[in-house]
């Protein structure tokens, strides 16, 4: 499971991993839970619909599937399973009664949505797992524990019944040594206070954690001394570069402010390695996220682990 | 930079001073610095143009909280003080969104205390208002409602919740308030009600079975809650309806301002450019973009390649390595600036009408009042 702040790059992130863990002609499935179209705007496909589908290679064979899983078709699906529905169910849904169930019971959605993550799980065929590897990319930082502590939620509401038996049988595998949660930031104060809160929300509920992605890192430079005006100067005249008194005071700018931000960087590193959890810092990709980017993303995920 | 050349450049002190301007609700993606501008609007509204402000944050990082005052979550405006407003005798105000509270606040206006209280201890109720997906998304527009009912503001500046998709936030008041119409928890509660020949009658096998399942799974209690929260707040659904409906149309009305916030990442430009042809569509006043979090080099003569060139130079010939660092940190500089170009003319190409203004990224994150005014003064940057 991989989640983080808005704006962290953790469908990104999520996407690599699937890539790094199907590597060497294993299959794993990448599943998005929120109706954002995430996985297929990375991978410049077709909007993903509610079924398995083939996404791409992985390096040595083998292979990324995608699903993008539906409340309310995960619903449908359950009832279908259970009530044979048929063309029923259809019509039901033309009038919103679906959309209308799933939103009734708060947690239930967040169920059938975890129900289907640990269905494609623990899936056999033949005596084999169908997937090596199941990864989530999972809501926010702020509604993470909410979503994947779905017992509390339901137990709310459902103290019997297939509800109830279906969120114990996920809270099993979400707390099991089969799960990790990953939680993906960015070297930014507000990304790193929230990766710190979740964590300890998590941990306390109880939930694995894996490791603390830091993602678009620049590697930590060592705090030289600043360069003079007149050091500077001598420095460009050097290059053949212009040397006049503004030239000279905006680059000298530019570097304090790097230096700043760097300064900043470094101390928000210090507070993520003192959670005391696994660190993996992936590079900035300077062309943004295209295929490349996401193999490069992959090798470093799964080199780290 | 070409993305403002393309966009006609966005005059903020003009939209805050104007009289006529009573909201400004700044939009867009997560983790653009939403909050942030929210507030560097107020204070400036407050500061130089005199206006009596109430800003309406949704979820603000701690320490800019504290930095407003706001170190309890009270679902009231507090008066922030240590400002500079002695010249031009504006006020700002500020406040946190309490979800669970201003839900309650609802349910008491539009009943006695005895029901009220029923509703209260109702458990679907406490799920509901906690936990309902898109409740933050409706009650930040019900306090916008309120604020703006109240009429003690000359300006109300709204931050949104950071939806999982910028539409929840104008979907939400008609989704909940299309839920709390009630018509199909009556049906599910109980289709024997709506009689044989309803508009429904063509399913109501299917939606027996679709009753008794729902029972099956959520529980029978959960529907006898259900059953008495439903006929608790029956009383209440005209009123959720017509106020839901009032708050969209106040966001409809020439005195309000949307701004659309968005860093130049693709995601958060691809939200803006959603958002942007969402409002259109609205007939909502769209008054620009505001792209936070620009990198902008001192030396734009200076080219990227060049600089690495020198440098490359530079560290040959031995002896300068101060600067062939700063002309290494000038090219990192200059190629993010070519970068975050490209990404913010696909808004600029998509919506060329749009007034936009470019806020250059701050070396350290903002957590003080003077930060906000730094914020505020480079937002209004002619």
């Amino acid at each position: 499971m991989v989640t983080g702040k808005g704006g962290t790059g953790k469908t990104s992130v999520a996407a690599a991993l699937a890539l790094g863990l199907a590597a060497g002609g294993r299959r794993t499935l990448l599943v998005e839970v929120e109706g954002r179209q995430g996985i297929a705007q990375l991978f410049g496909t077709d909007p993903l619909p509610y079924e398995e589908r083939h996404l791409t290679e992985a390096r040595g064979g083998g292979e990324v599937r995608a699903l993008a899983v539906d409340a309310e078709e995960a619903l449908l699906e359950y009832l279908d399973m259970f009530y044979k529905l048929g063309a029923a169910g259809r019509a039901l849904r033309k009038l919103g009664a679906i959309d209308f169930a799933t939103t009734i019971a708060p947690g239930l959605r967040d169920v059938l949505l975890t129900g289907k993550v640990k269905e494609a799980t623990t899936r056999t065929s033949g005596q084999r797992r169908v997937y090596d590897a199941v990864v989530l990319d999972a809501p926010p930082t702020g509604r993470i524990g909410r979503f994947l502590n779905v017992t509390a939620e339901t137990a709310r509401l459902a103290k019997v019944g297939p509800i109830k038996t279906q969120s114990d049988g996920v809270a099993a595998l979400l707390r099991s040594p089969m799960a990790a949660v990953h939680v993906v930031t960015l070297l930014e104060e507000m990304p790193v206070q929230e990766t710190v809160d979740a964590i300890a929300e998590l941990t306390q509920l109880g939930f694995p954690i894996g490791r603390v992605i830091v993602n678009g890192a620049r590697p930590p430079v060592p705090t030289g001394r600043a360069v003079t005006s007149a050091e500077l100067k001598r420095g460009l005249a050097a290059a053949d570069l212009p040397t006049d008194a503004r030239t000279v005071a905006a680059l000298a700018g530019e570097a304090r402010d790097q230096q700043v931000r760097r300064e900043l960087e470094d101390s928000l590193r210090a507070d993520l390695v003192e959670l005391g959890l696994p660190l993996t810092e992936l590079p900035l990709l300077p062309e943004g996220v295209d295929r490349a980017g996401l193999e490069t993303l992959a090798e470093t995920l799964v080199r780290a682990d | 930079m070409p993305s403002e050349d393309a966009a006609p450049p966005l005059d903020v002190d003009q939209i805050l001073a104007d009289p006529g301007v009573r909201i400004v609700v700044c939009c867009g993606a997560g983790g653009v610095g939403k909050t942030t501008t929210a507030a560097a609007l107020a204070l400036r509204a407050a500061e130089r143009h005199g206006r009596r402000t109430v800003v309406l944050t949704i979820d603000p990082a701690r320490r800019l909280a504290q930095s407003l005052g706001l170190t309890e979550l009270d679902n009231t405006p507090r008066q922030v003080k240590g400002i500079d407003v002695e010249e031009s005798g504006g006020e700002l105000h500020a406040m946190m969104l309490d979800m669970k509270r201003t839900f309650d606040d609802v349910v008491l206006q539009h009943t006695d205390p005895a029901k009220a209280a029923e509703i209260f201890a109702n458990p679907f109720y406490q799920a509901m208002s906690s936990t309902f997906a898109g409740t933050q998304e409706y009650m930040a527009m019900e306090k916008l409602g309120q604020l703006h009912a109240r009429g003690e503001w000359d300006l109300i500046v709204v931050d949104t919740p950071p939806s999982r998709s910028a539409l929840d936030f104008l979907d939400a008041p008609a989704r909940l308030s299309r839920f709390l119409d009630g018509r199909m928890l009556r049906l599910l509660l109980a289709p024997a009600r709506t009689g044989g020949r309803s508009m429904f009658s063509f399913v109501t096998a299917g939606f027996g079975m679709f009753s008794k399942a729902v029972q099956k799974i959520i529980g029978a209690q959960l529907l006898t809650d259900l059953s008495g929260f439903v006929a608790a707040l029956d009383s209440m659904f005209g009123g959720f309806r017509q106020r839901a409906e009032q708050t969209y149309r106040i966001l409809q009305a020439r005195e309000t301002a949307f701004l659309l916030v968005a860093a130049p990442e693709p995601d958060a430009v691809r939200e803006a450019a959603y958002f942007a042809g969402r409002l259109r569509e609205e007939h909502m006043p769209l008054a620009g973009l505001v792209l936070n979090r620009v990198h902008r080099p001192a030396v734009p003569d200076l080219s990227a390649a060049d600089s690495l060139a020198a440098a490359a130079r530079l560290e040959h010939a031995g002896g300068h390595e101060g600067t062939v660092e700063v002309l290494r940190a000038h090219a990192a500089l200059a190629q993010q600036a070519v970068r975050e170009q490209r990404v913010a003319a696909r808004f600029t190409e998509a919506f060329p009408a749009v007034p936009a203004v470019s806020v250059t990224a701050q070396p350290a994150d903002v957590h003080d009042v003077d930060g906000l005014r730094t914020i505020g003064e480079a937002i209004s940057r002619r």
